[in-house]
């Protein structure tokens, strides 16, 4: 089973998120990133896969040169090889940009199965997963917490809303949007790290018609007010309204 | 890749190896004086107690740059390395002075983490780190040597296959300079104890699983002899340097956890309707101790690079040593003070912390006889002990 996983780097938890001076994304010129947390149970996924089935695991990774640390890491907890597409225009793109650049990239391998993240730690669309599987005309699946291979297909088993599950069966090739969770995470081994150095890993360009699709107009934080209103009125007159006005202002009672 | 690359990746990896072991988990261990087992074969099992090992005896043939590194993020995440950093280094001492049949049996087997070699046997009750006065003898009878005498102060013996024994092999009377006569041996812990061998577990300020030693006619076999008989002192100072740096290291990560606990409390606890951090009574010793750990951390750098090399590097990592533990120390007082009250409380995890750092003002090595070395060989001054 030939398997492609797309990972994103994202900002790492512990760095303090500040607007930045275009006010459209955060500051992060000396943060330090990490792989994005539901693709690291994607990539997760994918090697038990192979480790089941057999096959290869390729990682994807979209972003300017910097993701080379994300592609390392893949490497180092076990995908065989990489691709890279490096452009710095992919540095806080949109969903629909990133899943044309990750297509064209990953179109002529004709992959089995082809996992995602389920959506991003930072901009959250949960959209480029979709967006991919259009592009490159395969069915896709969403928010998969468990994985089945059948004859000549795949059984899925989607979460839903309120604890509820879905078994969906669907032929492959096929994209599937894992959520976290699903499985336990491995670590890299010092092993995995010095067998990293010996991976292949192409470097691709985005495709030159590439454009954003959306555009961000401002990124904020909503400032914390605080409101005091004084009742008056006699105690009993005071707590009749201080009711009214919690049941029907405030709509906490 | 680069090496600044493999660092990278090496300080992500064991980060997130040990965000798996949180807090609470060394806090309990704490309680229990239990030994952080689960950790340890963590560790072990993804290759990075085996970092130093030649590759083809099984392990990764890095550096002490990387080494260092390893030990740095485990007590930067909370936890304390002390627990495992012997299995990294104290092979050195076979790996360089064993003998080609010794490397081949022991090293694989040490990198795999099938046999665990932790204990070094050096110091006794009577003679500290005047380790040429040591008393514990080994008398060659045929094919075997039989030591009797007592060590302290040994830590990890309970959870160690092999040890390091450093034993007189000439009486001190009878040798021209006092650092000869000193013999290294690889004793097998598993058939040793209760045979000649026996151990008692010392309660200490913090959970070091450290003991006392005692031999009576204990049999070693010759072929566990590491070197030459007699050049054992020669032996244990080749082992040093690279020790010094991983303390070192382990200074530095204990201090960047400091500071980052202090930081984040100084900025979050409100009191008098502000950050206590806002005040610079607060603010300035946290910002020093800061200072002080970065530099540290520049020296163990430095002498990290030179030993790579194979360049001298004794001064380099005694003043690693000195520096980062004394700033490491210096943050743990900080963070002691920025906590008020709730440094106490063990729940906080500060006074444990605050205890284990305390003890590389001691060990391995005090701060007094760094000084010592440094005013002798660096400075051209008359030896002061």
């Amino acid at each position: 089973m030939k398997i492609a996983v797309c990972v994103k780097q994202v900002v790492t938890r512990e760095w303090p998120l500040r607007v930045d001076d275009t006010r459209t994304w955060v500051q992060d010129r000396d943060a330090s990133f990490e792989m994005n947390e539901p693709d690291a149970y994607a990539l997760e996924e994918a090697l038990r896969l192979k480790e089941q089935h057999g096959g290869e695991v390729v990682v994807c990774s979209a972003g300017p040169a910097r993701v080379a640390q994300v592609i390392r890491e893949a490497l180092a907890r076990g995908a065989d090889r990489a691709i890279r597409v490096e452009s710095d225009a992919l540095a806080a793109a949109d969903s629909g940009m990133v899943a044309e650049a990750l297509a064209a990239a990953i179109r002529d391998e004709a992959f089995d199965l082809v996992l995602t993240g389920l959506q991003s730690d930072d901009q959250g669309f949960a959209q480029t997963g979709v967006v991919l599987a259009e592009l490159l005309g395969i069915p896709h699946a969403t928010i998969i917490m468990e994985v089945q291979v059948a004859d000549g297909g795949l059984r899925v088993k989607r979460e839903l809303e309120g604890g509820w599950f879905q078994w969906v069966s669907m032929r492959s090739p096929a994209l599937l949007t894992i959520q976290s969770g699903i499985n336990q995470l491995r670590y890299a081994t010092l092993r995995g790290i010095m067998a990293a150095k010996k991976k292949e890993v192409r470097v691709v360009e985005p495709p030159a018609d590439l454009a954003p699709h959306h555009e961000i107009l401002e990124l904020y934080v909503p400032e914390k007010g605080k409101q005091t209103r004084l009742i008056e009125g006699s105690p009993a007159e005071a707590a009749k309204e201080l009711v009214r006005v919690l049941r029907e202002e405030a709509r906490v009672i | 890749m680069t090496n600044s690359e493999l660092h990278t990746d090496l300080r992500t990896a064991v980060r997130e190896l040990c965000s798996r072991f949180p807090d609470s988990y060394w806090r309990e261990l704490d309680a229990q004086e239990a030994y952080p087992e689960e950790f340890v074969r963590a560790l072990t099992e993804a290759g990075y107690l085996a970092a130093l090992i030649p590759e083809d005896l099984g392990g990764s043939g890095l550096g002490i740059a990387e080494a260092s590194i390893i030990l740095e993020e485990v007590n930067r995440s909370g936890g304390n390395a002390a627990a495992c950093h012997a299995q990294l280094y104290i092979m050195g001492t076979l790996l360089r002075h064993g003998s080609e049949a010794q490397r081949r049996h022991y090293l694989p087997k040490i990198a795999s983490g099938e046999l665990r070699l932790q204990a070094f046997a050096v110091t006794e009750p009577t003679t500290g780190t005047d380790t040429t006065q040591m008393k514990t003898m080994a008398v060659r009878r045929g094919d075997h040597y039989v030591v009797n005498g007592q060590k302290v102060w040994i830590s990890r013996v309970e959870h160690s296959d092999l040890m390091l024994l450093v034993a007189r092999t000439t009486p001190l009377e009878e040798v021209k300079k006092r650092t000869e006569g000193l013999s290294v041996f690889l004793v097998d812990l598993r058939e040793a104890i209760g045979h000649g061998m026996t151990v008692r577990p010392i309660r200490a300020m913090i959970n070091h699983a450290s003991t006392e030693v005692f031999f009576d006619d204990l049999e070693v076999p010759v072929e566990n002899r590491v070197g030459d008989e007699g050049q054992g002192f020669r032996y244990l100072l080749d082992g040093l340097n690279a020790e010094r740096i991983l303390i070192a290291a382990e200074c530095v990560g204990d201090g960047r956890w400091f500071i980052e606990r202090a930081s984040r409390y100084a900025r979050d606890r409100v009191v008098f309707g502000r950050p206590i951090g806002q005040n610079q009574g607060i603010q300035f010793p946290i910002a020093r101790a800061y200072v002080n750990v970065e530099a540290a951390d520049l020296m163990r750098i430095r002498a990290a690079d030179l030993f790579d090399a194979g360049d001298p590097c004794g001064a380099e990592a005694n003043m690693a040593k000195l520096l980062a533990a004394d700033a490491s120390w210096e943050a743990a007082n900080v963070t002691m003070q920025t906590y008020g009250g709730y440094g106490f409380a063990q729940e906080y995890d500060i006074e444990r912390k605050f205890r284990e750092t305390r003890l590389y003002q001691t060990a391995p090595i005090s701060t007094n006889l760094i000084l010592a070395y440094i005013g002798q060989h660096v400075l051209d001054l008359p030896r002061s002990f």
